[in-house]
């Protein structure tokens, strides 16, 4: 059993019993167990390509990207000049994607440059770019010369905090498609069908992100990719081979950018809502824990930690509130209890890093 | 016969089933110098340790052997017994606060102090300094050894020779040490430094405290000490006293043992005139190895050894031709200028290294056994991948059949090709660094440290494989060793290098004093030698430690009949 858990890693391993008690309870007090997967299936989907992000910056030695931001607020960039624009529906989201990989290209390139500056304290920096740049960004979402009446405030100039997706016919458009539903009670009341219950697979953002994981996996068995993984497991073999470990750790930490900057354009059509000002502040840390649950740590990490991982964290984020709600009627429990595994899980990945995370 | 004041009897210690001390006795007698001798890895480190009560001695199952101090066992388990029974060691690092005086240094933590109103009420700890009697300790300390440097001098810009004095000084200063440890202490000193320490110790002996010196340096041993022991392979080869013997003999005891690997092969070797590599004032900045200006020439079809001890600057040679560690110099290889401090230059102009550091620089621990044969050619020449447009994928198929091929001509023990590295024996792994070099097919193959961490009979298929390459594949082969057994056992020539620089040049063949003393490298002149014959304790060793220099100087090599006629 010891070595089962040891195998499988300590947080994987809490997090997934976790899970379990919880739908064991949510089922126990009768709550919705399908309504609560559908629910977590729909997040699944939002934060994959986040946690994703996570892996090429961990396989080239720079430890997990904690300055995610800097990728979040490129993609917000690139969404809100694509509004400006009016661009709406499925247009908005394929130039605003476009428009993120040319400017997360950038940021990553500038960014990759200063983690090769600062070897050996990778994770400290990054955490505090990732800061900075939200602030940065702030002053900016405040001062561009932005007209479009569907994004700024009722007053004076500046972007409004949250845009809403719908105004632009962009809310869930990649999860609606292919979506379907199973067990659930079907109703037809004027040619409008509604079901309740059951669960809905939300089957184009899942795609998506299987697809995302799929190329990263692909990347890796790639000449550039073995490249950047052999420069972050053993940087000094990689250089004795003839290696310019600082290039490779600069192609991750752009390709770590860009999935960020693609991400939050996924996760903000599946909310509803373009978050602008501090909310990235908050997107790092979830989707380092998101991936250390799955059993990455601080110096390896695959794809197949991407998935476990964002399955058990969102699962349990998802599916916890309602049963608390029950059990604990007006607490924020839920919130502390996420805060504490995110948090604690982090905290766990770097008191497992050996002689500096290299 | 003045009185033994430390004896050590039939001390044997195994670290983990290898054997590093076999029932070595040695006995040090009141104000003597007591020269202890022996090649890395001789042992002499651990005899040490076991004097001091390390803990690495304690926490890997102790000893077995008697130690006795002034007549009496003690069983010393921490260095703090150690002191308490009059034992001290001066450090080859040197373990000073620069900011503080030299008094505050010798003194630290064994302070002077006077009580005063407010230690009477918050305890000891708030007494009062008495720098006045602490300088006075300091000062007498310093005149024993006749040291004029003021005591309330700042340890921080003084030169190295007096930061050594300080430390001595230190030790003297503690009551009652009876036996002092000197770890090899001209090592970062200068000639006329290493003379005042030499004049130092001898002063010490003379008021009764009992030296051991340890030391590379023949001439030094020669010229201080009383009697010397010498250790080779964890075994007492013998206890002489210093005036019975002579440089040459110390460095033939130190060496000579018996060749586990016989010398086999040679005549089948192809080797052209050409100039196949050539090193001109090649200067690398390794720490620890570092290599000051260094010559050498390595012909199309030879293996040219490269020996000498540890931290000499023998290992900086080849990292620095493969540009590991920052080097300076001109290389030229195969007729065209090779590129320094470029690993790629290095491994595109034909030039394959299989590194000492075998889990940190050579191997992908964690990655499997076809990853790593294949890497370095993968990512240098493009093979084993297979194109898909811009995107270059690895052709696993490729890369598992050339690592099974591999497996099978190395003989590699393994259960499959994917099996990971990290899990194999040294030997194996050894022999995957080799396939890895192979597999980028070089012009020449730079090989450090081979052998290290590897039980004998890997050994012998890994030097095995080396001659092998050599004569069926006329490869050209620089091969780094601080054992000189397997040097001799494939080299057609050995170059000895010493303080980074090179020392001399021998055969195979040549006698074990031969390669003792050049890799000692007499530092002593002959100009010097003559002036200090008087303070030399043996003049025919004078005599022979100059012929000798003279011998290694000019590069000539003597007849290898094993006996001294050529230097004598």
């Amino acid at each position: 059993m010891g070595a089962f858990i040891k195998r499988m890693g300590v947080p994987t391993f809490i997090v997934a019993a976790f899970l379990i008690i919880v739908l064991v309870s949510a089922f126990v007090l009768g709550l919705s167990v399908p309504v609560l997967i559908s629910d977590a299936l729909r997040r699944v989907g939002m934060n994959g390509l986040l946690v994703l992000a996570m892996v090429p910056a961990i396989k080239s030695g720079t430890g997990p990207n904690f300055a995610l931001p800097i990728g979040i607020v490129g993609g917000l960039f690139a969404l809100v000049c694509c509004m400006e624009l009016n661009i709406v529906g499925f247009q908005l989201l394929l130039y605003s994607s476009l428009l993120t990989i040319v400017i997360c290209v950038l940021m990553g390139w500038v960014y990759g440059k200063l983690l090769n500056a600062v070897k050996g304290a990778e994770m400290t920096i990054a955490t505090y770019t990732g800061f900075s740049i939200v602030a940065l960004f702030a002053i900016l979402w405040l001062t561009v010369p932005f007209t479009n009446k569907k994004m700024g405030w009722m007053l004076g100039s500046g972007l409004r905090e949250t845009i809403q997706m719908d105004a632009f016919h962009a809310d869930e458009i990649i999860s609606k498609i292919g979506m379907f539903n199973i067990g659930g009670a079907r109703e037809v009341v004027d040619d409008v069908t509604t079901i309740t219950g059951g669960v809905t697979i939300p089957t184009g953002i899942l795609l998506l992100f299987l697809l995302g994981c799929l190329l990263v996996s692909l990347f890796f068995k790639t000449k550039t990719g073995i490249a950047i993984y052999a420069g972050g497991v053993n940087p000094r073999f990689a250089q004795a081979s003839g290696l310019d470990t600082n290039r490779y750790r600069i192609i991750a930490n752009i390709i770590s950018t860009v999935l960020a900057g693609l991400g939050i354009i996924v996760y903000s059509q599946g909310w509803g809502y373009a978050q602008l000002y501090s909310a990235p502040l908050n997107m790092a840390f979830p989707a380092v824990a998101g991936v250390l649950i799955g059993g990455a740590t601080a110096s390896r990490a695959t794809c197949v930690h991407v998935v476990i991982g964002v399955c058990l964290f969102q699962g349990l984020l998802t599916s916890a509130m309602p049963v608390s709600n029950v059990l604990f009627p007006g607490t924020d429990l839920p919130e502390i209890m996420r805060m504490i595994i995110q948090n604690g899980v982090i905290l766990y990945a770097l008191t497992q890093v050996k002689g500096g995370g290299r | 016969m003045s009185e033994i004041i430390l004896s050590m009897q039939h001390i044997s210690k195994e670290f983990s089933g290898n054997q590093v001390l076999k029932n070595v006795s040695m006995d040090i007698r009141a104000g003597e110098i007591h020269a202890l001798i022996g090649e890395n890895g001789a042992g002499k480190s651990t005899l040490m340790n076991i004097l001091f009560g390390m803990p690495v001695i304690h926490t890997t199952g102790g000893f077995t052997g008697r130690v006795e101090v002034g007549g009496q066992e003690v069983h010393i388990l921490t260095p703090h017994e150690a002191m308490a029974h009059g034992i001290g060691m001066v450090h080859q690092e040197f373990m000073l606060i620069p900011g503080f005086t030299i008094t505050e240094n010798i003194k630290l933590n064994r302070e002077i102090t006077i009580p005063t109103v407010v230690s009477k009420v918050f305890g000891k700890s708030l007494e009062k300094l008495d720098i006045r009697q602490m300088n006075k300790d300091a000062r007498k300390a310093l005149d024993t050894m006749d040291i004029g440097i003021e005591e309330y001098t700042m340890v921080a810009g003084l030169p190295v020779g007096h930061m050594q004095f300080v430390e001595i000084a230190r030790e003297i200063d503690k009551t009652g040490v009876r036996l002092l440890v000197f770890d090899e202490p001209t090592a970062v000193l200068t000639e006329g430094e290493t003379q005042n320490l030499l004049a130092a110790i001898r002063r010490l002996a003379a008021q009764g405290i009992g030296i051991v010196f340890i030391s590379h340096r023949l001439d030094e041993i020669i010229q201080v000490s009383d009697r010397v022991t010498i250790l080779r392979d964890g075994e007492l080869v013998v206890t002489k006293d210093t005036k019975d013997t002579s440089a040459v003999e110390i460095a033939q005891l130190m060496v000579g043992r018996a060749l586990t690997i016989e010398r086999s092969g040679g005549a089948e070797r192809h080797i052209s005139d050409e100039i196949f590599l050539d090193i001109k004032n090649l200067r690398v900045k390794m720490p620890g190895e570092e290599v000051k200006g260094m010559d050498l020439q390595v012909k199309k079809g030879e293996i040219v050894g490269i020996g000498g001890l540890a931290g000499q600057g023998k290992l900086g040679i080849p990292n620095g031709i493969m540009g590991i560690y920052p080097a300076a110099g001109q290389v030229s290889f195969d007729g065209k200028p090779l590129e320094l401090n470029n690993p790629r230059a290095a491994i595109r102009s034909g030039l394959a290294f299989v590194s000492e550091d075998r889990k940190g620089t050579g191997l992908l621990l964690d990655s499997s056994i076809d990853l790593n044969i294949v890497f370095t050619a993968m990512q240098n020449e493009d093979a084993f991948l297979y194109k898909l447009g811009l995107v270059k994928f690895r052709n696993q198929k490729q890369i598992r059949a050339h690592a099974e091929k591999m497996i099978h001509d190395l003989d590699i023990r393994c259960t499959s090709s994917s099996q990971l590295v990290g899990s194999l024996s040294g030997g194996n792994q050894q022999k995957i660094c080799v396939a890895k070099a192979l597999t980028q097919h070089p012009k020449l193959l730079l090989v450090s440290e081979p052998t290290r961490g590897i039980d004998i009979g890997a050994k012998k298929l890994i030097l095995d494989l080396l001659l092998n390459l050599s004569e069926e594949h006329g490869m050209t082969i620089v091969m780094t060793s601080s054992e000189l057994a397997e040097l001799r056992s494939i080299c057609d020539r050995i170059v000895i290098v010493c303080e980074g620089k090179v020392a001399g040049e021998l055969l195979p063949t040549a006698s074990d004093a031969e390669f003792g003393l050049m890799m000692s490298g007499s530092r002593l002149s002959q100009h010097q030698l003559e002036g200090q014959t008087g303070a030399m304790p043996d003049d025919r060793a004078a005599r022979e430690m100059t012929a000798a220099f003279q011998a290694a100087a000019a590069g000539i090599l003597t007849p290898p009949d094993g006996s001294m006629g050529g230097v004598n």
